[in-house]
């Protein structure tokens, strides 16, 4: 562990030992170079063990050098400031390792004959094929939940913040809070109740209905929150003007609030676009490509992830796609979230002179 | 154009809590009446009673009259929506849309409402900015957005906007608590050129500015904290202000106040 060297300073009160600027970086240094002498002389083989013995000695450390040198709340200050970059760093390298990996084993059979051929005429075993009626039927499915939730949830949400009083919007803010709650299999499960009785086969409008239940409450509850956010002045400034409420939050509080209204949304898409198991129960995977929604089995992303890891029987080829497939996956949900900070960045409200 | 408003036993509330009781008045057209009175006591309440804005706060209900000429604001029938366009209101903090530009906020009122010629537009945007003594300082950046403004001409624009769709009386809740002596007399010097076209009712916690502006000065108090608010005299600015006829008054005019 390396040690900081301070000049004594004068007898000003106001001054009191400060350890260098640099002195963070070197006691990161000292405690990683400490957890690997450690380790290989541990004999500890898992580089997760290292990783947190270096966390462990940096909070540590940095708590023993700055109260020896800075005294006790520069320590405390200190200390804090360790906790939250260990944090950061144990939230963030498992994430930049699984973009790392799929990145990685993506890339291999990623290409635009990939991203263009269905899996008609390939066996899940043999190399070749593509994710085009995937991304087909991700698109609709995703596409159809969206124009069904978004709206209802919008309005929803315009209800709770504008009109809602007393029991009703109480009754209603409690069911969103549990819908919130609906693990997705079950979601699927009652709209394959639903199929059971009307005696249908699986179709991909039916996932875009589990889907859009996913949708809804998290559409209320971040519209709810941008509502809340534009300030009563404005509202009142209208109606004073004698605007009808109706008009005032269409054209004075949906407006200020619009980008982040569209971001939620945008980023309630990306929670859906993930989802597997009700697209499993309800639109069951197709290896041709079916551009109707509305009647016979179609794929999904998520769902020919599985499906390829599920039905490889070992197969590297079908490793190989399933990767790319969750590369494409992963960068249609990045994709979303980039436009909707985009759209929250134009449509902020300006102040500029 | 300016109208006459007569109030007469009006009692507002909060949900249970009644917030002002019984209060009577007569504010006379193209005049400019001033509430004055500590914090607290009603004055707001009361001005936000003239346009039925206190009905939007939650839980707020009046009882009582207030005329406008000769028609009951409270009366059955009476659509709030319509008295706001009689009576327009200028807030205590300016509050331009922050989505619109100037020119946008101006034809605000306009546009929301939908009565508006397109040829027109442009005109009454034009007379009310310089209504509000703000076209000079704006004509050359109607399109930008208002709230690059400064505090006062954002304030003056939120006048702007009132006067933009012709109300027969402006409410003014302190509408220079937020700005700096320069714009305020920018502010009270158009006052005094609004109340030729408008009936004007400020709230002021300013007792000087109440002498300079107004015509007639209404003071409020309240006997205690969770009391009702009360008007305790409403009388000529100049009377008001030397010879008050009732002692609570001189005093908070005094400073001896509590």
């Amino acid at each position: 562990m390396s040690t900081a060297t301070v000049t004594p300073k004068g007898p000003s009160t106001l001054r009191g030992a400060r350890l260098p600027k640099w002195s963070p970086y070197a006691i990161a240094g000292g405690s990683i170079a400490v957890a690997i002498g450690i380790g290989l002389a541990g004999g500890l083989h898992s580089r997760v063990q290292w990783g947190l013995i270096a966390a462990i000695l940096y909070v540590v450390g940095t708590y023993a050098i700055a109260s020896a040198v800075e005294g006790k709340r520069q320590a405390k200050d200190r200390i804090a400031t360790s906790f939250v970059w260990v944090a950061f760093l144990l939230a963030v390298v498992p994430l930049a390792s699984l973009i790392w990996s799929t990145v990685v084993r993506g890339v291999k059979v990623l290409d635009v004959y990939f991203l263009t051929h269905s899996m008609g005429v390939v066996a899940d075993t043999e190399p070749g094929g593509g994710i085009y009626h995937a991304i087909l039927g991700t698109l609709e499915q995703v596409g159809l939940a969206t124009v069904i939730a978004a709206p209802i949830g919008v309005l929803t949400a315009i209800y709770l913040v504008e009109y809602g009083r007393g029991n009703l919007s109480r009754a209603i803010t409690f069911f969103v809070d549990v819908m919130t709650g609906i693990p997705s299999i079950v979601a699927g499960l009652f709209i394959l109740s639903l199929m059971l009785m009307f005696d249908m086969e699986p179709f991909g409008f039916a996932g875009s209905l589990a889907l859009a239940i996913l949708m809804m409450p998290v559409v209320v509850r971040s519209t709810e929150e941008m509502l809340k956010l534009v300030p009563n002045e404005l509202r009142e400034a209208s109606l004073a003007l004698g605007v009808p409420k109706w008009r005032t939050i269409l054209k004075v509080v949906l407006p200020t609030s619009i980008g982040g209204i569209t971001t939620g949304i945008m980023l309630s898409i990306a929670r859906i676009t993930g989802e597997t198991a009700p697209v499993l129960l309800l639109v069951w995977g197709n290896a041709f490509i079916n551009a109707n929604p509305f009647e016979g089995a179609q794929a999904s992303l998520p769902l020919y992830i599985y499906q390829q890891y599920a039905n490889s029987a070992g197969s590297g080829a079908a490793y190989d796609r399933a990767w790319a497939a969750s590369l494409t996956l992963i960068a249609f949900v990045m994709l979303l979230n980039l436009v909707a900070r985009g759209i929250a960045r134009w449509k902020a409200p300006k102040t500029g002179r | 154009m300016a109208k006459r408003i007569d109030v007469s036993g009006l009692t507002a509330y909060y949900g249970s809590h009644k917030a002002i009781e019984d209060i009577s008045m007569t504010v006379e057209p193209r005049s400019v009446t001033a509430f004055i009175g500590p914090s607290g006591c009603g004055k707001s309440t009361f001005l936000r009673t003239l346009n039925r804005m206190h009905e939007v706060t939650s839980g707020g209900r009046v009882e009582g009259k207030v005329l406008l000429d000769d028609e009951d604001l409270y009366g059955t029938g009476i659509d709030p929506v319509s008295v706001r366009r009689e009576v327009g209101m200028v807030f205590q903090r300016p509050n331009p849309f922050p989505t619109m530009s100037i020119f946008d906020n101006v034809a605000a009122g306009l546009r929301l409402n939908g009565n508006y010629k397109k040829s027109e537009l442009a005109d009454i945007v034009e007379r009310s900015l310089k209504g509000a003594n703000l076209w000079n300082e704006v004509k050359d950046r109607l399109n930008k957005p208002g709230s690059g403004l400064s505090g006062g001409q954002q304030q003056r624009l939120c006048i702007a906007r009132a006067i933009a769709v012709e109300p027969n009386v402006l409410l003014m809740d302190e509408p220079c608590s937020a700005l700096d002596p320069i714009s305020t007399l920018a502010i009270e010097d158009l006052i005094g050129e609004l109340k030729e076209r408008f009936t004007i009712v400020i709230v002021t916690h300013n007792m000087q500015q109440a002498a300079r502006v107004s015509d007639r000065t209404a003071f409020f108090n309240l006997a205690a904290v969770g009391q009702p608010g009360k008007l305790i005299e409403i009388d000529d600015t100049e009377r008001i202000f030397s010879n008050p006829s009732v002692q609570a008054t001189e005093d908070y005019i005094s400073g001896r106040f509590g």
